[in-house]
């Protein structure tokens, strides 16, 4: 089965859903296929639902907004397909996606790539217990199922998510025994340089305040710590937190971490997109114009897979991908692709000047980034930081052949949750910097799929 | 300033690796130069197959010496690269496959060989219990078996830099100048002079020898792999099949390997690969045909490497026909894994000494001379 499209779209998030509204606004046709059952993305999940209930309420005015631009999607007619996992993109712009069962073909002038950021993944001694995740999957939790945590649950991180979570929890009605932040206090000051930028974007300095100011108000213990660890037996017993060289711990039932969000650079670097260390952002990014085409003729990225920005940047950019489009298939002049264009830079340029204050405020620790000998770096194949540095020491010059001589990144994830921890570890081994050091190369297909269904994919034609 | 020495090895694959190991064993002083690193292509990726069974007449001979190498590999290299000789099985669905092997068997024996035996339905669902219960027997060679190719590769590289090889990673051939007795070997980094070269430049073979005025008919090759979720152990030998293109194997992690010489595309000058799924599903349809179990098992990984594939499907090993100083040794077209430890040695022969009583013969570059 192949079906063709002037624009396909992978990811239904602020990016997608906007540029495929603007796509079809401009008469193109577009499909945008999403593995989740409902439109939003991560930042506006069941959107549609929530923003109708209470969690609506408690999940904020951002929340609502997300309501208005899936709303517009849904009214733009372009084709949406739910519930399908991408597993493999193609320079020549076919994407295959798989239900599960059998696998559709979606054939595109331009492929957008739209599928967001994923949270940093945080290796401090015991994050592979159970009971301990990410805050932003207990946010999915939350907004797709209203679901609060219960018992005695600690959030230990940094950056505006936690603070946001806290707030929501909070507003559900749930409860948080404490919240241990571990921004490093010397980032506030470097991170001073960048509050002019900061202040342009006053709105989201405002909320940061509001959220600051609802957790003092909230009565939520709040630790200040240099280092984190979970224990237990089995699973998550309790959180451990360093305090001026003392550790102290409490009883847990639910760590959940957060150090940040990085590129989901998975399908662009799988597609062999060229791509950019982002030293600030401590990540990988994929080389874009200021359309959002990489180096890939049909292949463009939009939203924070590009670099993270934001929800409300990505927007924007996903109706620049759109035009770009319009004006590549003919439909529309580069003049007209050019005037339409302007009012969106100017409001991509009120949404970006706050980042350089927030990556560097929150800019994670280094032994996070390079964890110590003991910590697991690779969940799937149980690989320590220490076997890694071991590997560089007989002769592994990068993460490729740290995959043949300790299999660290040979899992099922395919090196998503070690792959920058891999590059960093290795950058401080063999004294280059991360950029020089590259990335796994990441093997087909993105997601896995059964034998038999693969089997059952046809010549094309 | 030029480094002298007495062989240069162009290619840092399981070939060029074998071929610098054995001559350091010899005493020789080696310089080997890799464009990229150890293993990088073919030789990290392969299937990893140590299989005597079912090759062309003209490598038999040099096949079955090279098993008795494998079964000494850690004396050879000091790891034992992950070998395990359980057996490598081609599977026949119908009697006419079966009777095709027969006659492969008998054709086998006819040359002196007893290495290759057919077994029948019982004693293949002995063997392999999991197969499709269709299968009607096979085609078996019980000492073959399979090895972990980079871990050999890596392996051959770490001991011949361990007997005094001068590995040169990240350093890529200019140009090949014969000046009186020897080679100035002119490398992105340094220059080089020894009075012998040795190509083992995989897909990129047929360049070094156009350096020298030396034409060859050589294709590239992107053989596709694919590695699914672990299972639990359900298959000790390697399976091939008569009518379907399948190698397929469990590894020491339980995670199953499924290869078979089907073609993803290559970029021969970008050194880069992509995965053809079109491709790569005829090979997930020969797995379950003959495997049915393995419908509901999770594909994790697939991957292809480059490497030289000849016209006639045999490799190119011996002088080159116009250079004086010049050791071919590519061209493998799909099978050149097993050959590595032993062509090392056929390349130092040659290199020290002038000639080999490696049963080589038929596998040198003139032949197409002769055809021409």
């Amino acid at each position: 089965m192949s079906e063709s499209f002037d624009l396909v779209v992978v990811g239904a998030g602020p990016a997608g859903l906007a540029a495929a509204t603007e796509a079809a606004g401009l008469g193109l046709s577009a499909v945008v296929i999403d593995e989740q059952p409902e439109p939003g993305g991560q930042i506006y999940r069941a959107v549609e639902r929530a923003a109708r209930g209470v969690a609506g309420d408690a999940l904020g005015e951002d929340y609502r907004h997300g309501a208005g631009v899936v709303a517009a999607f849904r009214a733009s007619g372009a084709v949406y397909r739910p519930g399908l996992q991408v597993w493999q993109v193609e320079q020549e712009g076919e994407v295959l996606a798989s239900d599960g069962e059998s696998t559709t073909s979606f054939v595109g002038k331009r492929v957008l790539i739209a599928v967001g950021a994923m949270e940093r993944p945080v290796p401090i001694p015991g994050w592979t217990l159970p009971g301990v995740m990410g805050v932003g999957a207990a946010q999915v939790m939350l907004k797709a199922s209203g679901i609060v945590p219960a018992g005695d649950t600690w959030v230990a991180g940094s950056g505006p998510l936690p603070l946001l979570y806290l707030a929501q929890v909070a507003a559900a009605g749930g409860r948080i025994a404490g919240y241990i932040d571990t921004t490093p206090p010397g980032n506030r000051w470097t991170a001073a340089a960048h509050l002019g930028g900061a202040l342009r974007n006053f709105p989201y300095v405002r909320k940061g305040l509001a959220l600051r100011a609802h957790l003092k108000g909230s009565g939520i213990p709040v630790e200040a710590a240099d280092a984190v660890a979970a224990t237990g037996d089995g699973k998550v017993e309790r959180v451990r937190w360093r305090v001026g060289g003392q550790w102290k711990e409490a009883p847990c039932d639910l760590l959940l971490l957060h150090e940040g969000v990085v590129p989901n650079a998975h399908v662009t670097m799988a597609v062999g997109c060229a791509h950019d260390w982002d030293d600030r952002q401590r990540c990988f990014r994929p080389h874009l114009d200021a359309w959002g085409h990489t180096d890939i003729g049909p292949i463009m990225v939009a939203g924070d897979c590009g670099g993270i920005e934001g929800a409300r940047a990505a927007e924007v950019r996903g109706r620049l991908a759109a035009l770009a489009t319009a004006a590549g298939v003919g439909r529309i002049t580069a003049e007209e692709r050019d005037r339409r264009a302007q009012p969106l830079r100017r409001e991509l340029g009120r949404h970006l000047p706050i980042r350089a204050f927030l990556d560097t405020l929150f800019a994670p620790r280094r032994d996070l980034l390079s964890p110590a000998d003991d910590v697991v770096v690779c969940r799937c194949e149980a690989i320590t930081a220490k076997k890694v540095r071991d590997a560089v020491a007989i002769g592994a010059v990068g993460p490729n052949q740290t995959k043949a001589f300790i299999r660290s990144g040979m899992g099922p994830c395919q090196g998503r949750l070690c792959g920058l921890t891999v590059t960093e570890v290795i950058a401080e081994a063999t004294g280059k910097t991360p950029g020089e050091v590259g990335f796994f190369r990441i093997r087909p297909p993105l997601k896995p799929l059964t034998i038999g269904e693969l089997a059952t994919v046809t010549p094309a034609g | 300033m030029t480094v002298e020495a007495d062989v240069v090895v162009v290619g840092g694959g399981l070939h060029g690796c074998s071929a610098a190991l054995h001559l350091a064993r010899r005493g020789r002083r080696v310089v080997l130069l890799e464009r990229r690193h150890i293993g990088r292509h073919s030789s990290g990726i392969n299937a990893g197959g140590v299989r005597t069974m079912g090759r062309h007449p003209a490598e038999i001979g040099l096949s079955l010496a090279g098993l008795e190498l494998w079964r000494g590999i850690a004396d050879l290299v000091g790891d034992d690269c992950g070998f395990h000789a359980a057996g490598q099985v081609r599977v026949a669905e119908t009697e006419a496959e079966l009777a095709k092997m027969a006659a492969r068997a008998a054709m086998v024996r006819g040359l002196g060989f007893t290495h290759e035996e057919v077994i029948d339905r019982a004693e293949l669902r002995r063997l392999v219990p999991a197969i499709a219960p269709h299968c009607v027997g096979a085609l078996i060679v019980r000492d073959d078996g399979a090895a972990d190719p980079y871990r050999t590769t890596a392996a051959f590289g770490r001991r011949a830099a361990a007997l005094g090889v001068d590995i040169r990673e990240g350093e890529g051939l200019v140009a090949l100048v014969r000046g009186g007795d020897a080679w100035t070997v002119v490398g992105q980094q340094g220059r080089y002079r020894a009075p012998v070269v040795v190509n083992a430049a995989g897909a990129w073979a047929a360049d070094v020898a156009a350096m020298v005025g030396e034409a060859v008919d050589l294709r590239v090759r992107a053989s596709m792999m694919m590695v699914t979720e672990r299972v639990p152990r359900f298959l000790d030998p390697v399976i091939g099949s008569v009518g379907r293109k399948l190698s397929f194997k469990q590894t020491d992690q339980g995670t199953v390997v499924i290869g078979g010489g089907q073609q993803g595309k290559a970029d021969r000058l970008a050194e880069t690969t992509r995965i053809d799924f079109r491709n790569l599903a005829r090979s997930a349809e020969a797995a379950t045909a003959l495997f049915p179990a393995m419908r509901g098992v999770r594909l994790v990984r697939s991957w292809c490497g480059i490497e030289a594939e000849t016209s006639d499907q045999i490799p190119i090993i011996g002088w080159s026909r116009v250079a004086p100083g010049l050791i071919h040794s590519f061209g493998y077209s799909g099978h050149g894994f097993q050959l590595g430890p032993i062509v090392g040695s056929v390349v130092a022969d040659l290199a020290t000494r002038g000639s080999t009583n490696l049963p080589v013969d038929g596998l040198s570059i003139a032949r197409f001379a002769r055809a021409a």
